[in-house]
């Protein structure tokens, strides 16, 4: 509905498409220099305190993930396309809230709590039938909005690891440098995770592929 | 029709974009690069804080010294030459050759203090020394200096900072490491060390301070490694 009480939005407005697919070159360059950065010392923890629970201690990240070349070169790459990668995030959030998609997006608990549950039921073939259907159901919105929050925590652990000193209030979020670099390590893994999830259930639906692309049906 | 032209216009955008990423060494690759680095240096100057103070750790946080990495780029581990003495010059009222005794009757500052390499790693030590604005002071530096430039007897290894980061009172020469003379993997006889930037501008093996009109660049700086390198 919009303000007028016209349901007459596309599924997909542009502003959200938009910025949906520009975040594919975005994340990819981002997580690519990111894991080049992050071979130059691939532990976890300081010097002489390395973290015992973390196993892949020394491993560094394959050659195909990477991106920049080696370190100075990534660094650059990183430290540029943060900035259009915030952008990106802060124009999405501005029209989200502003336009009121967020009301079908968002994942309010006490609406959405016992859909998500139905229908991951109905996923792992516990229950026999989803939830009806909705615009989005209650785990899409589930998985919708923790993405978010997880650029988010992705974007703060980052500007605490660049500048630990200066922004020791954010660094202090984390635990300090070190707790940073784990956060930041463990967000970009859970934003990974969505994307796996997310493109394979995008093929298993298809249609919302052209949705995505050309807005979808009105209403 | 005319929106389908537009988007199709704004994929195959996207698609130059991704091409462009994938050949790093493109020219509008690199002048954008060039572009965001300028950028983004004048963003690291402009939050660094000339009094925000990095904090002191407690003696349990140091790290064992056999685990704090020395890095140097000389083939072998550098020593100090005979008559070693740090000169300081450039732009300054009173040039001056200091020996390390001389350096010691100066006031001395004690810090433990997080170190953070480029490279991501972390690990903690005391240092102690002079600070580098004592230095500048007894030495009457210029109004027109607006940098100033470490140089060592690592093979010529250098840098250059922003006159603000060398000013800060958390940035010193050091002769001392938890509370022993500095040892020469770590710099000996006087390396500079700082809480407010990256391992790699702490010059060891020190010999010159220019106060400087404008920067001189330095080791890992000319191979394109950030300049201003805040933490």
């Amino acid at each position: 509905m919009d303000k007028a009480g016209n349901d007459s939005r596309r599924a997909q407005p542009l502003p959200i498409r938009l910025s949906h697919w520009l975040n594919i070159p975005l994340l990819l360059i981002m997580a690519g220099s990111g894991l080049q950065i992050f071979t130059a010392y691939p532990a976890l923890g300081p010097r002489g305190a390395q973290y015992a629970w973390y196993p892949l201690q020394e491993v560094a990240p394959p050659q195909w993930a990477r991106f920049g070349g080696w370190l100075a070169g990534a660094r650059h790459w990183h430290f540029a396309i943060a900035w259009f990668l915030v952008l990106n995030g802060i124009i999405y959030l501005g029209y989200f809230f502003t336009s009121g998609e967020w009301r079908r997006r968002l994942f309010l608990p006490k609406r959405d709590g016992a859909g998500a549950v139905r229908m991951f039921a109905w996923y792992v073939r516990v229950a026999k039938n989803p939830p009806p259907p909705d615009f989005y159901n209650g785990l899409q919105r589930l998985a919708y909005t923790s993405v978010i929050v997880f650029a988010i925590v992705e974007v703060l652990s980052g500007l605490a690891i660049y500048k630990p000193v200066q922004l020791w209030w954010i660094a202090a979020l984390f635990g300090g440098y070190d707790g940073a670099r784990v956060v930041h390590l463990t967000m970009l893994l859970a934003i990974a995770g969505f994307v796996a999830t997310h493109l394979v259930l995008v093929a298993l639906h298809p249609r919302t592929i052209v949705g995505m692309i050309t807005g979808g049906a009105r209403g | 029709m005319a929106r389908i032209i537009a988007r199709r216009k704004l994929l195959i955008g996207l698609g130059a974009a991704t091409l462009l990423a994938g050949c790093e060494k493109s020219r509008a690759a690199s002048s954008f690069l060039r572009a965001m680095g300028e950028w983004n240096q004048n963003v690291e100057s402009a939050i660094f804080s000339p009094s925000r103070l990095a904090p002191d750790l407690p003696p349990s946080a140091t790290t064992p010294e056999s685990e704090f990495p020395s890095y140097f780029i000389s083939d072998d581990l550098p020593f100090a030459p005979d008559g070693w003495a740090l000169k300081v010059g450039g732009l300054v009222a009173r040039p001056m050759v200091l020996s390390l005794e001389d350096l010691k009757k100066m006031p001395r500052v004690d810090m433990r203090l997080r170190h953070h390499c480029v490279e991501g790693w972390s690990a903690v030590a005391a240092w102690h020394g002079v600070r580098v604005s004592e230095i500048a002071k007894m030495a009457a530096v210029d109004r027109r200096a607006r940098y100033v430039e470490f140089r060592s007897f690592d093979s010529g290894y250098w840098s250059s900072w922003d006159l603000e980061s060398a000013m800060h009172p958390q940035t010193i020469v050091a002769y001392g490491m938890n509370g022993h003379p500095l040892e020469p993997g770590q710099g000996a006889p006087l390396r500079l060390y700082t809480a407010v930037k990256l391992g790699y501008k702490m010059v060891k093996y020190l010999t010159e301070v220019n106060f400087l009109p404008t920067p001189s660049g330095g080791y890992w700086e000319n191979q394109g490694y950030e300049w201003f390198a805040g933490v």
